[in-house]
């Protein structure tokens, strides 16, 4: 009797390839924009089509630190109160110290970040807050210091050096360095999670906590690190946010967390932790940003954005529920047909 | 034989440390704390009537509070809340544009209310997906739905009576806002710790699947809990509706995190299973007199998140941290 059931690793499968996520929203992906290119040609113009890629990159690069969170069953709610702290405070510095390089500057976001995001890690990881509790707490907490270290007031363009603001514009091979600055990031990410330890650690971290303790994995370690990854690109972000739409405010970036989360659910991250790849999380994070990009191409009023969003999210939520719920399935049906043919008496 | 009965006993010995520090004990505390330091802080604080209009900036949230202590303890979450309010506030706008009187809008705030927590608790229990992910979806549309119909416009043409529910005072001094919540925390308390509706809740939350084998209709139960806290979200936007008199779409923005905020500071567990409504009423006052100390000096709002937020982490870090050193000195000696 041969085995049949399961097809060998390596084997190229079209059936099992199109099951998968990532293809299936990639071709759904390309699919939508076809359509909207024939309602509009004029979104299909490679001037339209650079907008909307620099315009998803920040979407992008949080998806991707959120996904590390989420994979370890946690969540980051405070990511953009946190960018929005980062940005501000980057802005702040090039106002007060016009002459600092702008290396400083970005590192200074980043740094803020970091900080933000490991006070996130600390109290999950070793005070053992529930993570929702942690990010809803600092969130608000973020977002007021914004107020505080401001004093209320803006950082409008006028009051930016010419580099703070033109780093994200310039160009390199024909595309904007915020999306060379995605690249790198989700690249990092990538090598981070496929080949290092630690990343392929996250997926036993998330998969089954008690089972990774058993393995000898430092579960607080893995959770700290993570929020710390977090923080550090939302850090790198807020430079981004800042300098691209030229203005540093309090209410910068306000409920942006809602599109990361929804990002990465749309990529088929699994909130329960321990599915996902960075794949999904990148291509739900240019979904988002395509509709988002695509509604006043297609003359429908920008308020649409969030009903639409909502929908697609929840269609997500109801395919991946399917997707998982298959799953078991399948693998009860399997071994249940693998013991059945044990028992049967041959002939 | 006798020994077998008394191995377990039904409770556990009554003593004073456990006792203070219970969380509700510690909540009475903390509002002792508040309320001396408002009052030496400033000379308006101990005034009836400030006190009591004091309670119109919390009431519309801790009745949403009271119904998301029972979804919390259940296990789920419902971030949609604050999107409940908007979508049935714009409900009511139109109804009042069309000619609606007083009492009908009441209704069609609770009724769509309804409908949005049913749409939530159908999806949560229908996929078995989490709830967060559910209602970050269905909160996303609901206040959409309300800028596709609003867009940066504003409903204001209600009846000329409509105030009284949001601004009346039974008495000429208690606010029929806090009543209405005074009320419902009591039916709440009743029905969480009084009945084997409660009884079977702290089940669920503490383990689902033994909760169903015992015969629980856990879905079910989940289901009615989305529903009720849709209709206390409906009723906390008629009141809104009725206090500030206008419709807009960014109506309650962000008030879900302050709702589960209150709930989590009431020592309602957010991995479900323990928390009470005494706790929550507690919780609730606590916030209120702390955020109406802040305003009587002047301090902006968007700073008073600042001290929620430590307020939030603090009260659940303390006891953990404490409880650890304690736990040190033990083994130490």
């Amino acid at each position: 009797m041969s085995v049949t059931t399961a097809p060998l690793a390596g084997v190229w499968n079209p059936a099992g390839w199109l099951k998968r996520r990532e293809p299936v929203l990639a071709i759904l992906l390309i699919g939508m924009m076809l359509l909207i290119g024939l309602r509009a040609p004029v979104f299909l113009s490679q001037r339209n089509l650079d907008t909307v890629l620099t315009d998803s990159t920040i979407l992008v690069m949080l998806a991707a630190g959120q996904m590390l969170v989420i994979m370890t069953r946690g969540i980051d709610l405070s990511v953009a109160a946190n960018l929005a702290l980062s940005g501000m405070v980057a802005a702040l510095i090039q106002l007060q110290f016009p002459g600092v390089p702008i290396g400083f500057l970005i590192a200074a976001a980043m740094l803020v970040g970091l900080t933000l995001g490991a006070f996130n890690g600390l109290l999950v990881a070793y005070v053992r807050i529930p993570p929702i509790v942690v990010t809803l707490g600092t969130m608000s907490i973020y977002r007021g210091l914004i107020f505080v270290v401001s004093g209320g007031g803006w950082v409008t363009s006028n009051q930016m050096t010419d580099i703070f603001l033109n780093l994200p514009r310039m160009r390199f091979l024909g595309l904007t360095s915020m999306v060379w600055c995605a690249v790198v990031v989700v690249a990092l990410v990538y090598v981070f999670l496929r080949h290092t330890r630690y990343g392929r650690e996250l997926y036993a971290v998330g998969g089954n906590p008690v089972a990774a303790r058993y393995l000898g994995i430092d579960l607080p370690a893995r959770q700290f690190m993570v929020y710390c990854l977090s923080g550090l690109i939302a850090g790198l972000c807020g430079y981004l946010w800042v300098a691209r739409y030229a203005i540093a405010y309090t209410e910068l970036a306000m409920a942006f967390e809602l599109q990361v989360v929804a990002a990465c659910v749309i990529g088929g991250i699994s909130i329960a932790g321990g599915i996902g790849t960075l794949g999904g999380a990148v291509l739900g994070a240019l979904f988002l940003s395509v509709i988002y990009n695509a509604l006043p191409v297609i003359n429908v009023s920008p308020f649409w954005q969030m009903a639409i969003a909502g929908i697609v999210i929840l269609v997500a939520v109801a395919i991946n529920a399917r997707d998982e719920a298959s799953g078991t399935r399948r693998i009860l049906r399997e071994s249940h047909a693998g013991s059945g043919k044990g028992e049967r008496p041959s002939p | 034989m006798t020994s077998r009965h008394t191995a377990i006993p039904d409770r556990p010995p009554w003593t004073v440390g456990d006792f203070l520090l219970r969380w509700e004990v510690m909540l009475i505390g903390l509002l002792a704390v508040v309320v001396t330091a408002n009052s030496l802080i400033s000379p308006y604080f101990l005034n009836m009537y400030s006190l009591a209009d004091s309670t119109f900036n919390f009431s519309e949230k801790a009745i949403i509070a009271l119904s998301m202590a029972l979804v919390i303890i259940c296990r789920d979450i419902d971030l949609s809340v604050a999107a409940i309010i908007a979508l049935a506030s714009t409900a009511m706008g139109l109804a009042a544009e069309a000619g609606a009187g007083v009492p009908m809008l009441a209704v069609i705030g609770i009724v769509v209310g309804i409908i949005a927590g049913g749409v939530n608790g159908a999806i949560v229990t229908r996929f078995a997906v989490p709830a967060i992910v559910v209602t970050i979806g269905t909160m996303s549309l609901y206040r959409g739905i309300s800028y596709i119909v609003l867009g940066d416009t504003s409903l204001s043409e209600y009846p000329a009576d409509f105030w009284v529910l949001g601004q009346g005072y039974a008495f000429g001094l208690i606010p029929y806002e806090f009543i209405i919540f005074l009320v419902l925390a009591a039916i709440m308390a009743f029905v969480l710790h009084g009945t084997v509706i409660g009884r079977n809740i702290y089940a669920i939350g503490n383990n689902p699947t033994a909760a169903q084998f015992s015969g629980i209709p856990v879905d079910r139960y989940r289901f009615c809990l989305f529903t009720l806290n849709g209709a206390f979200a409906g009723l906390s936007a008629v009141l809104l509706t009725s206090r500030i008199g206008s419709t807009r779409p960014n109506i309650a923005l962000g008030w879900e995190l302050e709702v589960v905020t209150v709930v989590v500071l009431g020592g309602v567990s957010i991995l479900g299973g323990s928390g009470t409504i005494p706790g929550v009423v507690l919780a609730v006052l606590v916030l209120g007199m702390f955020t109406f100390g802040l305003g009587l000096i002047n301090v902006p709002g968007i700073v008073m998140s600042i001290f929620i937020g430590l307020l939030l982490i603090g009260a659940i870090a303390l006891p953990i941290l404490l409880r650890r050193a304690m736990e040190r000195l033990r083994s130490h000696s």
